[in-house]
């Protein structure tokens, strides 16, 4: 006879919940991107006024993991778990406002220049990379796949690359006075965030690893 | 691990009779740390423990092989005294036992016995006092013990081993007839003599074991249904990332 169905079914609902989570902010940083690409303030705007879900949904799941570490009190591989689903909200909630940032910056923009006139550079290349990274890395936690945490670690190397090369673009243009400070400070400031979602995922994939392994690690 | 061991169990294999309640214990007790003995029932952790100070003994049928080396010596050993090995490897049971006299005699009858010079008096304060259970009896040490709550009598039994000055206290569920309260002031109590003396308990309480050891042994059975030591670590490791799979499936609620 299996025993602890209940519980088993709770985690598995709380799966779903970070899940869902997951794709919330996938949808914020599609649309902070597609903003930024088509010039789309009003779309912008929607990311702001949604973010409130995604910050909703970090309550709950952190509510529902409290709940059933108080009523459960679960220990090694289920506590880690529940742990690391804490610890996942939190850094989905951070790129939840990332993506709002980056949408503040998409009417910044809007507001003082012409912005079909402004290059992002790697930016959109940067944006599908860190969204599948996203995918991948909520994949592994349903799945428990260190491997794939790990691989998905990887790939933050290349999201620094490109916003370090993001950087010295904007850098020379600025010098060749092909764009403003304003302007340039508002680029830097969505390329630094477009940076911090790689991060923020890349905590989740050791937080992964911790999950499954115990195992504290350093990745990417 | 550390290793400031005060007891080590080599190659223990308990018989009952043909049966083979427990076989090949390899475990060493680290000095003035609680270690527990977890386990479903019927694992063997109460015969392992009884091992400890010869109870298993006053079993007939009992056979023991292997060595318990305690002060550098096989307590299994021809002519090993028992009697004495009891004194410095006291025990407390599942149901408190005081003796059916006053809250002082059973603190001083075993010291009695033991030809014990000191003074009564204040062993009897020193020994309520390190069991805390002094300042709820001070003031009526010739009652009877059997009019005390089931918490205090535990708490008169603890004090009446410490009552002997013994190196090891071995506990076989020593809260697992007690009320919340009454378990916590124990826990607390354990964690208190652990400064000065060496704590082996067996509790079916994992979230006891959790609280207040420093080391948890797993036992689990075999096909035989004989004993054996699955895992044996911190207490921290065994809760938060034990390396077996069984001890996690246990420890976690899904088998046992």
């Amino acid at each position: 006879m299996e025993i602890r169905v209940d519980f088993n079914e709770k985690i598995s609902k709380l799966n779903n919940e970070i899940i869902k989570m997951g794709v919330l902010v996938e949808e914020a940083l599609d649309k902070a991107m597609e903003s930024l690409i088509s010039n789309n303030p009003e779309l912008a705007k929607r990311v702001i006024t949604e973010d409130e879900n995604i910050n909703e949904m970090e309550v709950s799941i952190e509510d529902h993991c409290i709940i059933l570490i108080a009523r459960e009190q679960p220990v090694a591989g289920d506590l880690r778990h529940l742990v690391t689903a804490l610890k996942i909200s939190t850094q989905l909630e951070r790129m939840g406002d990332h993506a709002v940032h980056i949408a503040k910056g998409v009417i910044r923009l809007q507001k003082n220049h012409n912005f079909n006139d402004i290059p992002l550079f790697n930016m959109p290349e940067m944006g599908k990379i860190v969204k599948g990274m996203l995918q991948q890395v909520l994949t592994s936690y349903l799945e428990s796949d260190v491997e794939k945490a790990k691989s998905v670690a990887l790939i933050d190397n290349e999201v620094d690359r490109m916003h370090d090369e993001v950087i010295k673009n904007v850098f020379v243009n600025l010098m060749h006075n092909q764009t403003d400070q304003q302007n340039a400070t508002t680029l830097l400031f969505i390329n630094r965030f477009l940076e911090r979602f790689g991060d923020h995922i890349t905590n989740i994939c050791e937080w992964i690893v911790y999950s499954v392994s115990g195992n504290h690690v350093e990745l990417g | 691990m550390e290793n400031n061991n005060i007891l080590n169990l080599k190659n223990l294999n308990i018989y009952y009779g043909k049966f083979r309640a427990v076989k090949n214990i390899n475990l060493n007790v680290q000095k003035n740390k609680i270690t527990a003995f977890i386990g479903p029932s019927g694992c063997g952790k109460s015969t392992v423990l009884r091992s400890i100070n010869r109870m298993n003994d006053l079993i007939e049928g009992t056979k023991t092989e292997g060595e318990v080396i305690f002060q550098n010596k096989n307590i299994y050993n021809s002519g090993f005294d028992a009697i004495s090995l009891r004194k410095q490897i006291g025990m407390v049971f599942q149901k408190p036992n005081p003796f059916p006299k006053s809250i002082a005699e059973n603190i001083t009858w075993g010291a009695r016995i033991n030809g014990y010079k000191g003074n009564m008096e204040e062993l009897v304060e020193k020994s309520l006092k390190g069991a805390a259970l002094w300042d709820e009896v001070k003031d009526k040490l010739k009652e009877n013990a059997l009019r005390l709550s089931g918490g205090q009598q535990q708490r008169l039994c603890i004090a009446r081993t410490i009552a002997v000055q013994p190196e090891i206290i071995l506990m076989d569920e020593p809260a697992s007839a007690l009320d919340p309260v009454a378990t916590l002031k124990i826990e607390d109590l354990m964690k208190t003599l652990s400064k000065n003396y060496t704590i082996i308990i067996v509790t079916h309480n994992m979230q006891q074991a959790s609280r207040i050891s420093d080391y948890t042994a797993f036992l689990m059975t075999d096909e035989n249904r004989s004993g054996y030591l699955v895992e044996y670590n911190k207490t921290s490791t065994i809760f938060i990332n034990p390396k077996n799979k069984k001890t996690e499936d246990y420890i976690s609620g899904r088998f046992g």
